[in-house]
């Protein structure tokens, strides 16, 4: 067990997510040879699907925004120490504030529905990730197991919410009413053309405007410093005085407030009504975005674009090769995040080793050369 | 020495290439040879150039101060670390240890300072774990348990094989670790820093065992800092200085103030050079002050005393006497049960898991025992950690906001005024040296300019060079009239810095000295909590040098220890709390 040295800062951020990324592509394209089609082709067509054309790159980042949300959500909780993979439960009900504000305010303008739709579903979302918080720190139960808990019961509370409170009457489906005026949350397609019938909408705005903040909070305020202590060293903060259990339900209720946002952008973005399962496992794959985006706001990005382009080019594959259908997609998608979420450490001891030969020899190399130097100097 | 023992003896020579004829001749071979051996840790050379012979059927002592490459030299025969050049041979062979399971195969066992032990296995789990026969456990159980018996009779070294390594007290965990390397065959037994954690009664008893291994045949390397140990124990010593072998000299014919000398490189000064201390006013006072650790046992139990301005307390004890407990509550990380905390005069009241903060505004600056795990966050630049508790002041940063650039110039002014190296505030703190890490801590509680001052293990793991200068810091914050609280387990800097010492056992202040006239041994006996007749039969069995084996007055220990509260449980039982509550402050995290 010789002393291996951390990676380099830019191998540890572009070249294992590469490495990773492709790993999942190579054994991807592997499945896609197995079902009798050419794996060459299918990539073409799912980067073409994703960014080949306006309505792609439309729905590309739509889905990207969406996953921008749950990747920060899922990064805020972490800095914390906190494994929150409720995200999915905390965008699913936080739907209520969106659509109660959509319907309430229909008559108004999307600038008043806008932040007040955030405020709620940011609200119900941030309950929702609060209470698994608040039972962390208090009670000592494990987030883990109570998010995954709070995931369910959303869940079935929106069920019953759907068939018995917001279902019109003498409507069938189990969905709320339509929002119709000023309760739509405009679409980018509305002011350019190029996006044609992508629902990407103002939300994505919104997700950059949220990167950029938990960006400043993290490095830049006390909160943020006091979170990440909390998450890097539970006892040194003990020791700065800063309460961990405060630290806990706080950081908590951020991530499930912005998990929140999920909500926005679907109900009152594209939908324009709650449904159920609106939420589509955005919430979990946001887990994925934030470990691959190394839960830093620009990774986070990054990471979100892949996924969202995942998302969408994997529709268009399914479309153009009818040999893979949608759950060899989910496949494609799922070797990925396990690839970069998963199993992220993968290529991480190899590469350490790597790098710390490479330097050892370089050592080596230096100090053969001092010595001949010497030599010629004696 | 007897037949068995001289079996033995052969057995362990097995593997030379010259068989030896007479006991002369075995007491010369070399049991282990390390040859120009260098280890570099980035830009540390840690080992240079180490020379280091064993004898065969030896106590051979290593000692140097904390930071001079002992452990790492030791790491590198048990196979930890590979060295970057050099030798080794055991018994004769050269050979290229590759890990620690290499290590045990040549012979090699070690006792860590840190116990590697599932605390939560039986003894005998523990003891098979890893050399298991086949994948049943109850045949290796079984033999196990015959081995373990043979093993405990020969060498004094009882322990209920059926208990749980959580139920056993410090010294019978470190028994448990010594059986571990016999049972795989050890025939060289390396302990690092063995008597850290015990009580003076304990570490006799070690020392007696020690003796009988060395008396069967068996090689024995014994790292400490103690010289009172080398001098007690050992029939060689080598002596390192920053990271080279100064000497290997015979016990016998050395005394302590040499030793002393070759490892600091200079004629030593026990004492720090330090003037009267000039006490005023009181600042800090705690009256029957009751506090319990984190699963609920009562560690400090009704302590009173006081610190005036201008003066430095020492309290001294056997680590896992209430020390911990009793500094967390006075900087406000501890609820107190009962008793009060007063400073200047003003109760202070412990609410709630931030009650650092409370204290801090008080202008009550603390050095937590443990850097590492309290006092830093190591995966933080030197900048973060050195607004840490100071986060909510303005000075770096209005409002809810911090500014990275006055937190970056707080940083580089304390890394000057403290000579803090490598001067770099954009390098992450696990990557500074101990010394240094200590100095990031110092630095910063010092320059809040506090007016009490509460210091816990100030060298801790601190190379030579900067135990001077943190003394000479501390000295400074007495002369200009701060009250100051010293909490260490290491006598020498108790008794030069302290102008009172306070000695702590079991929970409560058991007296109080003064550093002038105080003897080490009355120190000594009062952290063992005895007073007077008993300690006198266990320092007795130690200066008969152990020379006779057989029975020892194990019925005088147990005694003893039953009188003594059995400080080692409680030590035990502090480290198990301290997992525990890792465990509970980390839950939740998934990385």
């Amino acid at each position: 067990m010789s002393a291996r040295k951390p990676l380099p800062r830019w191998a540890d951020i572009v070249l294992l997510p590469v490495l990773n990324l492709t790993l999942a592509f190579v054994i991807s394209g592997l499945v896609v040879l197995m079902v009798g089609e050419d794996p060459f082709k299918a990539m073409k067509i799912l980067l073409y699907g994703a960014f080949g054309y306006g309505e792609g790159i439309g729905y590309t980042l739509h889905f990207a925004t969406n996953f921008v949300f749950a990747g920060l959500a899922f990064a805020i909780a972490s800095h914390a120490g906190q494994f929150n993979i409720g995200a999915e439960g905390q965008a699913y009900i936080a739907g209520l504030g969106a659509i109660f504000v959509g319907l309430t305010l229909d008559q108004t303008h999307w600038l008043l529905v806008l932040p007040i739709a955030m405020l709620a579903a940011g609200a119900i979302g941030g309950i929702w990730g609060f209470i698994p918080g608040y039972l962390a720190a208090k009670r000592g139960s494990h987030v883990v197991i109570t998010t995954i808990m709070f995931n369910f019961i959303a869940a079935t509370f929106m069920v019953y919410m759907l068939n018995n409170v917001l279902k019109p009457q003498g409507q069938m489906a189990p969905e709320s009413a339509s929002v119709v005026n000023a309760g739509k949350i405009p679409q980018l397609r509305e002011f350019w053309d190029f996006f044609g019938y992508a629902p990407v909408n103002v939300m994505l705005f919104i997700a950059i405007l949220a990167l950029a903040g938990a960006y400043i909070l993290l490095w830049h305020t006390e909160l943020g410093y006091k979170i990440r202590t909390m998450g890097q060293n539970p006892n040194a903060a003990h020791y700065a005085g800063i309460s961990n259990s405060k630290i806990i339900m706080i950081s908590m209720t951020l991530s499930g407030a912005i998990a929140g946002m999920i909500a926005v952008n679907e109900v009152l973005g594209v939908q324009n009504r709650l449904v159920v399962d609106f939420v589509f496992g955005y919430g979990f794959v946001g887990i994925a975005v934030g470990l691959m985006g190394r839960n830093h706001p620009i990774g986070i990005a990054l990471a979100a674009i892949l996924f969202g382009a995942l998302y969408q080019g994997g529709l268009e594959l399914a479309f153009y090769m009818p040999a893979i259908t949608r759950e060899m997609i989910i496949v494609i998608q799922a070797l990925v995040i396990l690839f970069t979420g998963a199993m992220e450490g993968l290529f991480r001891t190899p590469l350490e080793i790597f790098f710390t030969t490479l330097d050892l020899n370089k050592n080596g190399e230096n100090k053969n050369s001092n010595n001949k130097l010497k030599k010629q100097e004696s | 020495m007897t037949d068995k023992s001289q079996a033995k003896k052969q057995r362990s020579s097995k593997m030379s290439a010259v068989s030896s004829d007479s006991d002369n001749l075995a007491d010369n071979r070399l049991a282990i040879e390390l040859v120009q051996i260098n280890k570099h840790f980035g830009a540390v050379h840690a080992n240079k150039n180490i020379d280091l012979p064993i004898k065969s059927g030896t106590v051979h002592g290593i000692v140097g101060e904390n930071g001079a490459g002992k452990t790492t030299l030791m790491s590198i025969l048990y196979g930890f670390y590979t060295a970057d050049s050099g030798q080794i041979k055991v018994d004769g062979k050269q050979v290229k240890i590759k890990d620690s399971s290499h290590a045990l195969k040549l012979g090699i066992g070690m006792v860590h300072q840190h116990f590697m032990l599932v605390e939560n296995f039986s003894v005998l789990e523990n003891i098979i774990l890893g050399v298991e026969d086949n994948f049943l456990l109850k045949t290796s159980i079984s033999k196990a348990r015959k081995e373990l018996k043979r093993l405990a009779s020969e060498y004094e070294l009882e322990v209920d094989p059926d208990m749980l390594i959580e139920d056993l007290s410090v010294g019978q965990q470190q028994r448990v670790e010594i059986l571990k390397a016999l049972y795989r065959g050890a025939e060289i037994l390396i302990l690092d820093e063995p008597t850290g954690v015990l009580t003076p009664t304990e570490a006799d008893h070690l020392f007696r065992v020690l003796n009988t291994l060395k008396d069967q045949g068996k090689t024995i390397v014994l790292i400490t800092h103690k010289l009172r140990e080398i001098m007690a124990i050992t029939d060689e010593v080598s002596v390192m200085r920053r990271g080279a072998m100064v000497k290997t000299l015979q016990t016998k014919n050395t005394n302590p103030s040499e030793l002393a000398e070759l490892m600091v490189g200079r004629s030593v000064l026990l004492h720090v050079e330090k003037g009267k201390a000039n006490p005023k006013e009181i600042k800090l006072e705690v009256k029957d002050l009751e506090v319990e650790d984190d699963i609920g046992v009562i560690r400090v139990k009704g302590v009173s005393f006081n610190v005036r301005a201008g003066e430095i307390v020492g309290i001294a004890g056997v680590s896992g006497n209430g020390q911990s407990e009793l500094l967390e509550a006075i900087s406000g990380m501890r609820k107190q049960n009962s008793g009060q905390l007063l400073i200047n005069g003003k109760e202070i009241k412990i609410s709630g898991d931030d009650g650092a903060k409370k204290l801090r505004q008080v202008k009550l600056a603390h050095v937590p025992e443990d850097r590492q795990e309290q006092g830093l966050v190591v995966s933080f630049e030197q900048w973060e950690n050195a607004i840490l508790g100071y986060q909510d002041d303005d000075k770096y940063g209005k409002g809810a906001f911090l500014s990275v650039r006055a937190c970056k110039e707080e940083a580089r002014r304390q890394i000057k005024d403290f000579d803090v190296r490598p001067p770099n505030e954009r390098l992450k703190v696990a990557n500074f040296s101990g010394g240094n890490q200590q100095k990031i801590v110092l630095a910063r509680e010092i320059s809040r300019d506090p007016e009490i001052f509460i210091v816990g293990q100030p060298t801790r793991g601190v190379d030579i060079g900067a135990i001077e200068a943190i003394h000479n810091n501390i000295i400074a914050m007495r002369d200009a009239g701060k009250a100051i609280l010293l909490v260490s387990v290491e006598l020498d800097e108790i008794r030069s810095l302290s102008d009172r010492i306070l000695v702590m056992f079991d929970g409560h202040i058991v007296g109080e000295a003064d550093p002038a006239i105080v003897t080490e041994g009355e120190l000594g006996l009062l952290m063992a909590g005895v007073s007077g007749k008993q300690p006198k039969v266990a320092t007795a069995t130690l200066k008969e040098k152990a020379g006779v084996s057989g029975k020892q007055p194990k019925v005088a220990t147990a005694t003893l220890k039953e009188k003594a509260g059995v400080p080692g449980t409680e030590a035990k039982r502090e480290t198990a709390a301290r997992k525990k509550s890792k465990a509970k402050t980390s839950k939740g995290v998934v990385k």
